[in-house]
């Protein structure tokens, strides 16, 4: 069901490659930002706005690199919203292709209930936790595991293997505590 | 609209990747952590040596606009922000792409992750002034870096005098060498507990 890591690992990098070659190369996490910005700018109009030069917001981080981020808040329509939604489409076709995910693993995967118990709400609220944790992370970082990771390395970036080095100094150590029992 | 379609096929491609190499699923990024299985590892290490030696080569053959390339900035907030991410990476199971993915093909935990990470991304739209005020933002290695000088690009390198297309083609060489080097674990599940659990 799950690919071998010689064709999985072939074919995600003809995915980053096939990116560079067309576009640019793979992020994801700026999007958050740009969700983010779509949402405040239906709350309060004022958030963006669109002048002489281009687009620029209230909030300094929407309206660096010259509204760059403000300009795709108010055009959702841009290359990089797009991918990060075409993305989720293609897990879903693909999940739903080989029978989806069933029963119990829909609220939890295994590994977790092994480890810490059934609760719903205690796996909820982690991964909510996690999710403020990894994404005010990435844009700290400037970049995720798409991004930083593997666009950047592929590329030679420099902050790419910086980035790389914190993920991993952090995670192998975390979940070697964590995730003492594991069957499958 | 052209740039719309590639998103579409691009981005649908990745995620129907992202979802048969197992990275849907918490699992696999969780063992790989802990180091009790490591075929996700070996996925990306070969995935990005795969890319690197067909990017490269591909400049060198000039079918590869190397415009196309966008190396990002390296300042200490890039290793800070990674550890953070690696710390919720660990706990969760899932990364940016792959929580959003997870979300797309049903995981209800994904939800949350999402959430939280709508709620992240708002905190550091919030704080980003007072985050630069730190001076954690300011360029090392002359900022764009790369690690050695790439033809036709003005990226800053740190080892200047090597021919960067070529080292990015060793480097590639590299990952890819890894991946078939590491085993399928180095720890063995349950051991710690002495449980008489097979590993995979």
């Amino acid at each position: 069901m799950t690919l071998s890591w010689k064709t999985g690992g072939i074919l995600l990098g003809l995915v980053f490659l096939a990116a560079v070659l067309l576009v640019k190369p793979i992020g994801v996490s700026t999007q958050f930002v740009i969700a983010d910005g779509i949402i405040a700018d239906v709350i309060n109009p004022d958030f963006i706005t669109e002048t002489e030069e281009g687009y620029t917001s209230t909030n300094a981080y929407m309206a660096k690199s010259g509204g760059k981020y403000a300009k795709n808040a108010s055009n959702p329509l841009n290359y990089s919203f797009v991918f990060v939604l075409a993305m989720m489409a293609g897990a879903a076709i693909s999940s739903f292709l080989r029978g989806g995910v069933k029963g119990g693993e829909k609220t939890m995967p295994n590994i977790w209930r092994e480890n810490f118990g059934d609760s719903a709400l205690k796996r909820f609220a982690v991964s909510f936790a996690g999710g403020f944790i990894i994404v005010f992370g990435a844009r700290l970082a400037g970049g995720c595991s798409s991004g930083h990771m593997m666009s950047g390395m592929m590329q030679t970036s420099i902050s790419g293997y910086m980035f790389t080095l914190g993920a991993f100094g952090a995670g192998i150590p975390i979940a070697m505590m964590l995730y003492k029992k594991s069957e499958g | 609209m052209t740039t719309i379609i590639l998103a579409i096929v691009i981005g649908g491609a990745f995620g129907l990747v992202l979802d048969r190499i197992g990275a849907t699923n918490p699992k696999y990024a969780l063992k790989m952590l802990a180091l009790t299985n490591l075929h996700l590892m070996k996925t990306i290490l070969l995935a990005i040596g795969v890319a690197a030696v067909a990017m490269f080569a591909g400049q060198m053959a000039g079918l590869i606009d190397v415009g196309h390339m966008s190396v990002k900035s390296a300042y200490l907030g890039v290793f800070i922000g990674g550890l953070m991410l690696g710390v919720g990476w660990a706990v969760t199971g899932y990364c940016p792409g792959t929580g959003l993915s997870a979300a797309a093909t049903g995981r209800k935990d994904a939800l949350f992750f999402i959430a939280g990470g709508l709620l992240g991304a708002a905190a550091y739209m919030v704080s980003y002034s007072w985050v630069k005020s730190t001076g954690i933002l300011a360029d090392m290695f002359g900022g764009k870096a790369t690690v050695a000088a790439v033809p036709g690009a003005d990226y800053p390198a740190l080892f200047a005098g090597l021919p960067g297309d070529i080292v990015g083609i060793v480097l590639g060489l590299g990952f890819i060498a890894i991946a078939f080097a590491l085993p399928n674990k180095f720890v063995s599940s349950g051991s710690m507990h002495g449980t008489a659990v097979p590993a995979e």
